[in-house]
């Protein structure tokens, strides 16, 4: 066990390192990193000024080499437009990011569950049919779209909800819902497939026979074991949700680090560009690492040699 | 949809660049104030809707067929190589794979679009690099368990060479499960081709996509919902009919292959 911890941990530092050097490339992609920041507006003078204070001036391996010892200390440089460290101002975004995807998580968890054993219990029946041909309409629906809908409809046609920004829980309502559908409808479906598999296993016939009551099979015997699959599909989810929400916060306006990354990439502010796409990396790696690690703990039978 | 996308040029009503300030934001046709010279009206500068929902299908199809060819394929021959020869090659295969899988996707695009500048070429490049992760995943699992079975010992038995084998009696036993995979990804490519025009670094705004008009008229949600909401309705269907003819061939293949 303490082996394969070992091991995944290992991997999971790889792959920052690998998306850390992505990103860190990405600045060159375009040639020049200090003519693409500050634009043809500026003399060469002081473009060359620019990209000594910058450091880009310096030899490629160099500042490959700083930017690497930077990372484990979160240092990602300094924010070109707003002169203030990376770290500071990803930090400063991210709770509203956390605080928006567990809401939208408690959104996915609460109804896709529920929905999925539903369906895989009543098989077939009138209800199984609309929830899930509701589930691939909803898998169906572009995220912006469904966001711009709804402030059409509950902000600008029925005045209901706050269309924009933080604060209130009315707040949360709208963006919570545009960032969980898509996921709730995928979990649903996968709830319900993992269930019937379980559901014809051969403990769930004897827990039958036993005289069980039909919820304890249910929810007791038959979910638990389904859920392995879905654990691991919601901590992609959940990395996603949490790098993804790019679009979900810029719709909303809500200030949270997918509206910070999209203002820094239409600023061409590559200090935290890279600073955004190695944290979300990194967010992403750390959430899957606690889910593979905790299939153990929900399921004995998973011992890692 | 298919249709339309072809045949564009000659079904649509008008232009779908034509100009025209003075009908701008014209309600459909069944609305007060509506006009039957724009069926499902015009936008901000009064270019017909209906047109250009018409050639934006033409977009959002090539892209998607693009990027899943282009990603599928590459992604599937890496799968194979890798569930294939085993050994090093695979090792390094996979955690390539899993690096990709790292990363938002969406957010790797957005960042070297904005890098690389808005084309249709460079969407077509970027997406592809999106998609071919889960492809090669899948390729790799099939192949792996396709050779184990026992006409591949004979085959390698025969001496019978490496890429014969692959092409001749791999190949046919591990194409089913990807087209399922294809079809997802076309309607997740569709959708992602749409997100990236919406936020300005798609496909240029000079040519009719259904992301960009979204974004466009989300500008004039309070006075004219019509330009934003029949686009996403275009794109809604769409991706609603290819994901269910990907679940129609998953049940028809194999009710196992999960989600």
């Amino acid at each position: 066990m303490l082996k394969y911890v070992a091991k995944r941990l290992l991997m999971a530092v790889f792959i920052l390192w690998a998306v850390a050097t992505i990103a860190f490339a990405l600045t060159f992609l375009s040639g020049d990193p200090a003519t693409l920041m500050i634009g043809d507006h500026w003399t060469s003078e002081q473009i060359a000024s620019f990209r000594e204070a910058m450091g880009y001036d310096r030899p490629l391996l160099v500042q490959y080499g700083d930017f690497l010892a930077g990372l484990p200390q979160g240092d990602f440089g300094v924010s070109v437009r707003q002169q203030i460290p990376v770290m500071d101002l990803i930090l400063q975004r991210f709770p509203a990011t956390l605080e928006l995807t567990a809401a939208a998580l408690f959104l996915i968890v609460f109804i896709s569950i529920p929905i999925g054993v539903l369906s895989a219990v009543k098989r077939n029946s009138l209800a199984d049919r609309v929830a899930m041909s509701g589930a691939l309409f909803a898998q169906s629906v572009p995220t912006f779209w469904l966001g711009i809908m709804l402030i059409l409809v509950f902000g600008v046609w029925l005045r209901w909800l706050p269309v924009s920004g933080r604060g209130t829980f009315l707040h949360l309502l709208l963006p919570a819902i545009t960032l969980a559908t898509f996921s709730t409808a995928r979990i649903a479906r996968l709830v319900r497939s993992s269930m019937l598999d379980v559901l014809g296993q051969d403990y769930i016939r004897t827990a039958r026979a036993k005289g069980l009551p039909n919820w304890r099979i249910y929810y007791v015997h038959a979910l638990r074991n389904a859920l392995i699959p879905v654990i691991t599909l919601l901590g992609l989810e959940i990395g996603g949700l949490l790098g993804g929400a790019l679009i979900t916060e810029t719709v909303f306006a809500w200030p949270g680090i997918g509206r910070l990354t999209l203002q820094a990439i239409q600023a061409r502010d590559l200090p935290l560009v890279q600073g955004v796409i190695t944290f979300g990396a990194l967010v992403f790696v750390l959430v899957n690492l606690v889910v593979d690690l905790s299939y153990s703990f929900i399921d004995p039978r998973i011992r890692h040699e | 949809m298919l249709l339309l996308a072809l045949f564009a040029p000659w079904v649509s009503p008008v232009d779908p660049g034509a100009i025209d300030i003075r009908t701008r934001l014209t309600p459909p046709s069944w609305m007060d104030g509506g006009s039957s010279d724009h069926v499902l009206g015009t936008d901000n500068v009064g270019r017909d809707v209906l047109s250009r929902i018409i050639h934006g299908a033409r977009v959002s199809l090539f892209v998607g067929v693009a990027t899943v060819l282009l990603g599928g394929i590459f992604g599937s021959v890496l799968g194979l190589i890798a569930g294939y020869f085993r050994g090093w090659v695979e090792t390094v295969i996979m955690r390539l794979v899993d690096i990709q899988l790292a990363f938002p996707s969406i957010l790797l695009a957005v960042a070297i679009m904005a890098l690389v500048g808005p084309s249709m070429m460079n969407v077509v490049i970027v997406l592809s690099i999106a998609t071919w992760a889960p492809f090669c995943r899948v390729a790799r699992g099939q192949t792996l368990q396709v050779c184990n079975q026992e006409y591949i010992t004979a085959a390698e038995a025969l001496g019978l060479r490496d890429w014969t084998i692959m092409w001749r009696h791999v190949v046919p036993n591990i194409i089913n499960p990807l087209i399922v995979v294809a079809s997802f990804a076309l309607a997740t490519n569709i959708i992602n081709e749409a997100s990236l025009s919406f936020l300005g670094v798609g496909v240029p705004p000079s040519t009719p996509t259904w992301g960009g008009m979204l974004g466009e008229g989300r500008n004039y949600l309070r006075i004219a919902w019509w330009v934003s909401t029949l686009p996403g309705i275009a794109l809604m269907l769409s991706v609603y009919s290819v994901n269910m003819l990907g679940d129609w061939l998953r049940d028809v293949y194999d009710p196992r292959i999960g989600d």
